[in-house]
């Protein structure tokens, strides 16, 4: 690979995240645009703490390994790296090992050779417990300063990685990398930055692809290909038939980040108030003027920890009666439910938690919902219990159910019935997890918290794991 | 008066990471941008009267050159903790659409 600053380096994208799928037509065109790597992204916390905590992938098995034979190929024909960040949905260690064991499926399927290096960034609450003892680790807003108690209650930690593992590992040979979590953009900057193009353009470009056909005008239609170059970068989909404008390139900035404009990622600030965007043609921008500040190397932290079990029962109600006096039928419900739970099964309200969310009636909690809300015709009501157990939770869900069938709004009431759409009517919801870090922690080498394995695969046989 | 559902072209919400939530306002042209930007409904300290959350915590960008309002602040109920009923805050935004733009 050339390391020359005056070439421009490409960096094929194929979708927003591994599993997603590219067409093919889309992704055989970029291939045949030579990129100098294939880089895409494979996890996220969007989906909420289940998947960090619980450390299990969001996607499916076969729809990833669909997407990673398609990169695999791509990759021999070009002879170019592979990179994946955050494997497994959240970046964890058994992430990782979910998909070297899918990549080494497909290259024995495909009878390739490959040098595989495994970058691991998942974290002990006991190793990062001496940094937090020693003040290098500081929050992020709205969190306030870490304890040592709210690491031990983390069932899994990750720290994202920046680009310096995946040059290292390029450096090393490796044909593919496999990530534990890494930042988004930082498995696209990495390549364009292990050849000195500039940071500032390098990062941008990384940010702006990072959900790969978003800042396209058809956003389903395949991901795109970015050039970054001395001056700065062009982007253009890889589907012949979708295109880029400034406005889908520039507008991509503000989509799920906090400040429009900065980019906080490992050592580095990228801001991008000043840039330009310019349409080259009608499917093709250039974007000049990204700048970046160094800053200290400083990697972010995620946590999630398990704070107990769920259970749901759902019902639906449409009783006119009922929906005209939905506040008041629900603060009985309530009032019934608690004393029940306390007197039959002898829990108080401080050992388990009983949401009604009314369904149709203000279920989602708008804030700022002011004045009378107009009589719903029909209402779901999700009965969410959530105790230590399980066993606990199903009880308590389980006692609750005639109520939640029966409930008259007034004592005199001829019983009514209400429209239980399984059975059985309660359903396990298993473990609750809560995100417990916001916060970064201060390094000296980029490498200090990444663990790098390698293994080789020859003609499909795995041979070494170093 | 008239509302921003009235005055915006598009209105969106996003989680921003776990602890934060982000606001597109997308004006359309640049006199939309100039009422919606001086709307003393859609300021800091009235954005956080109606999210619950202290003012000083509000942040709004104004995105000149697309004619956008951007605004963030961070959420009460963390993604995905017990009492989260819209994990990707996707709805958030519906609560400013009645807010009046002179």
């Amino acid at each position: 690979m050339s390391h020359s600053t005056s070439e421009a380096c490409r960096v094929l994208v194929p979708s927003g995240v591994l599993g997603s799928g590219c067409p093919q037509a889309a992704f055989d065109r970029g291939l045949s645009l030579k990129p100098h790597v294939i880089a895409v992204d494979a996890g996220s916390t969007d989906s909420g703490p289940y998947y960090l905590g619980a450390s299990v992938s969001k996607m499916t098995r076969k729809a990833v390994k669909r997407d990673l034979r398609q990169l695999m190929v791509g990759r021999a024909q070009r002879g170019v790296p592979l990179l994946i960040g955050s494997c497994g949905t959240s970046g964890t260690d058994a992430g990782v090992d979910w998909m070297a064991e899918i990549c080494a499926e497909i290259a024995a399927e495909e009878g390739q050779s490959v040098k595989v290096a495994l970058l691991y960034s998942e974290q002990e609450p006991a190793r990062l417990a001496d940094y937090l003892a020693r003040g290098a680790i500081s929050p992020l807003p709205p969190a306030g300063p870490l304890t040592a108690e709210r690491l031990a209650q983390c069932d899994h930690i990750v720290a994202l990685m920046g680009y310096e593992p995946f040059a290292a590992a390029i450096r090393n040979g490796a044909d593919i990398v496999l990530a534990g979590r890494t930042t988004d953009t930082a498995v696209l900057a990495a390549v364009p930055l292990m050849r000195g193009l500039p940071v500032g353009a390098s990062w941008h470009a990384g940010k702006t692809a990072e959900c790969g056909g978003i800042c396209t005008t058809q956003s389903r239609n395949g991901g795109v290909m970015l050039s970054i170059d001395a001056g700065g970068f062009d982007v253009e989909p890889l589907a012949a038939d979708n295109s880029c404008t400034p406005w889908s390139v520039s507008a991509h900035m503000l989509y799920e980040n906090s400040d429009p404009y900065e980019l906080r990622e490992p050592g580095v600030m990228l801001n991008a108030r000043d840039a330009v965007y310019t349409a080259i043609d009608a499917r093709s921008v250039r974007v000049t003027g990204s700048a970046h500040v160094a800053m200290p190397y400083t990697q972010k932290l995620e946590g999630s920890g398990s704070i107990g079990f769920r259970t749901m029962v759902f019902s639906a109600i449409s009783d006119p009666k009922i929906m005209a006096n939905l506040d008041l039928f629900l603060q009985r419900l309530h009032s019934r439910l608690a004393e029940g739970i306390s007197t039959v099964l002898g829990y108080e309200p401080g050992d388990y938690d009983f949401d009604i969310r009314p369904y149709g009636a203000g279920a989602l909690g708008q804030p700022g919902e002011t004045g009378p809300r107009p009589t719903p015709r029909e209402v779901g009501l999700m009965a969410l219990v959530s105790a230590p157990t399980q066993e606990m939770a199903n009880e308590i869900a389980k006692f609750s159910n005639p109520l939640l069938l029966h409930f008259p709004l007034n004592a005199d009431d001829p019983l009514p019935s209400f429209a239980f759409p399984f059975s059985p009517a309660e359903v396990e919801l298993g473990r609750l997890y809560e995100f417990k870090l916001q916060h970064v922690v201060a390094l000296d080498d980029p490498l200090e918290l990444v663990r790098t394995r390698y293994f080789t695969i020859d003609r499909g046989e795995r041979l070494a794991v170093a | 008066m008239p509302s921003l559902r009235e005055v915006a072209q598009y209105v969106r919400s996003k989680a921003a990471g776990p602890f934060w939530v982000t606001i597109d306002i997308f004006c359309g042209d640049q006199a939309a941008y100039e009422r919606i930007r001086k709307a003393p409904a859609l300021s800091a300290e009235a954005v956080a009267r109606v999210y619950g959350v202290e003012p000083g915590a509000v942040k709004v960008f104004e995105v000149t050159a697309l004619n956008v309002l951007k605004i963030s602040f961070p959420r009460v109920q963390p993604q995905g903790s017990a009492r989260d009923a819209d994990s990707h805050a996707g709805q958030y935004f519906v609560a400013l659409l009645d807010a009046a733009v002179p």
